[in-house]
């Protein structure tokens, strides 16, 4: 049986804990409201980016260009979104987990990293880690999704690389974020024809455009810029998907702070009644010895 | 009255314009090129630029940078990678960035990425014929 000294002491641990973690709970909810509102306001970029390329390569099918095969490089690039700080629940470990169950194995992967929490993971497990682009999660950028693709690129068009990944985490609401793991290059015709065919929207628009320069030329010019949005999206939903879990794993933290607080406080108040019970005995045991 | 199509110019951060619009006149990686409605579908590359959106007799400008458009016989789309009106535009800064361009290209070794510097400096000169104007 602990002591009421001991009880005391560790409700008042836990009492700051909870302070803490109320805390940044709020801080994850005010952030998560404003990241939030930007992933929306990307998106219709990037549906509007999709859509065109999707048309483009279903106009253009059988189209030799060279974004759209393998390197011959055995070198996959694989650029994962974490967070530089962690207490967000699984969300780190999700997107580590989903990295090393991918089936890109471990010597053919280059891990671009794009968050601390993610690189020192992979870097323990034994991954390559090729570059860190950790400082532009804080407060991505488009401007540093473009420096990401250029660089991916030109590390593909030297043949370094062969194929590019993403691995991220993308928000479905404040509860539910789900880690992706998608393909950026070579452009996979095949998922694009598939989800072509459910759509048959503006097809008469399609077989009469034109494209200026050739068809080859805008799709050198409208790839990377495909890719950069691709990129800028996932850093965004990552930011909200970060927020978003560590906000609930912040509630949980406090709820069971709070449930701890309730079982200490009456361990607390029956060691209390249990000592002065023992008091009273010993006093009222002492005064009958002395009267006897 | 004129006719009028749909225009829409988006960024990685916003829907920057949407409306109706009589004309649109921009750069492309071919060379200028203006707009009215029942234009053929094309598909085009987005050059540094001035972007003139007419609007009956209403005139807006603004500073498009890079991306591409889509162009269908009712409705433009414009997916711009930045876009910015004049007033947003920083001159000072776009006068720096064009110094520092500028720099880049005389004083090049072999490592500066040529074609990265002059992007920059058509960037730096398109923002700067925007304040002027002001």
């Amino acid at each position: 049986m602990a002591t009421m000294r001991d009880i005391k002491r560790r409700k008042a641990s836990i009492e700051s804990t909870e302070q803490i973690t109320k805390a940044m709970k709020l801080v994850a909810t005010v952030k998560l409201q404003k990241s939030r509102v930007k992933a929306e306001n990307s998106r219709l970029y990037f549906n509007m980016m999709y859509q065109t390329i999707q048309e483009m390569l279903k106009k253009s099918m059988g189209i030799e260009h060279k974004y759209l095969k393998a390197g011959d490089s055995k070198k996959k690039a694989i650029i994962v979104v974490t967070s530089n700080r962690g207490l967000a629940g699984g969300y780190n470990a999700n997107i580590i987990r989903l990295v090393t169950g991918s089936g890109v194995s471990m010597e053919d992967a280059r891990i671009f990293a794009v968050g601390r929490k993610g690189r020192d993971g992979l870097a323990r497990k034994g991954y390559e880690i090729a570059a860190d682009y950790s400082d532009m999660i804080n407060e991505p950028l488009y401007s540093d999704a473009m420096q990401i693709t250029r660089e991916l690129l030109n590390l593909f068009g030297k043949n370094e690389i062969g194929e590019i990944y993403l691995a991220y985490t993308s928000f479905k609401n404040t509860v539910s974020q789900v880690p992706r793991f998608m393909k950026l290059l070579p452009v996979d015709m095949n998922a694009v024809e598939r989800e072509a065919g459910s759509e048959t929207g503006s097809s008469q628009d399609l077989l009469l455009m034109n494209y200026e320069p050739e068809e080859a030329e805008v799709l050198d010019a409208i790839i990377p810029k495909y890719l950069s949005s691709l990129i800028y999206g996932a850093f965004l939903e990552a930011v909200a998907s970060e927020n978003g879990a560590r906000m609930t794993a912040m509630d949980s933290a406090t709820n069971n702070a709070e449930e701890m607080i309730e079982k200490l406080s009456l361990q607390y108040n029956r060691a209390r009644q249990g000592s002065i019970t023992q008091e009273l005995t010993e006093i009222i045991a002492g005064a009958n010895a002395i009267e006897g | 009255m004129a006719e009028e199509m749909k225009l829409q110019v988006i960024t990685p951060d916003k829907e920057f314009f949407s409306g109706d619009v009589t004309m649109v006149e921009l750069n492309t990686a071919d060379g200028q090129m203006g707009i009215y409605p029942h234009h053929i579908p094309v598909t085009v590359v987005v050059a540094p630029g001035v972007l003139k959106i007419h609007m009956g007799s209403e005139l807006k400008t603004a500073a498009l940078l890079s991306g591409f458009m889509q162009i269908l016989p009712d409705k433009v789309t414009i997916l711009a990678e930045s876009c910015e009106w004049p007033e947003d535009i920083d001159g000072a800064r776009a006068n720096e960035a064009r110094i520092r361009a500028e720099r880049r290209l005389t004083g090049g070794s072999a490592e500066t990425d040529m074609a990265r510097a002059e992007a920059a400096l058509n960037r730096a000169l398109v923002r700067l014929s925007m304040t002027d104007k002001k």
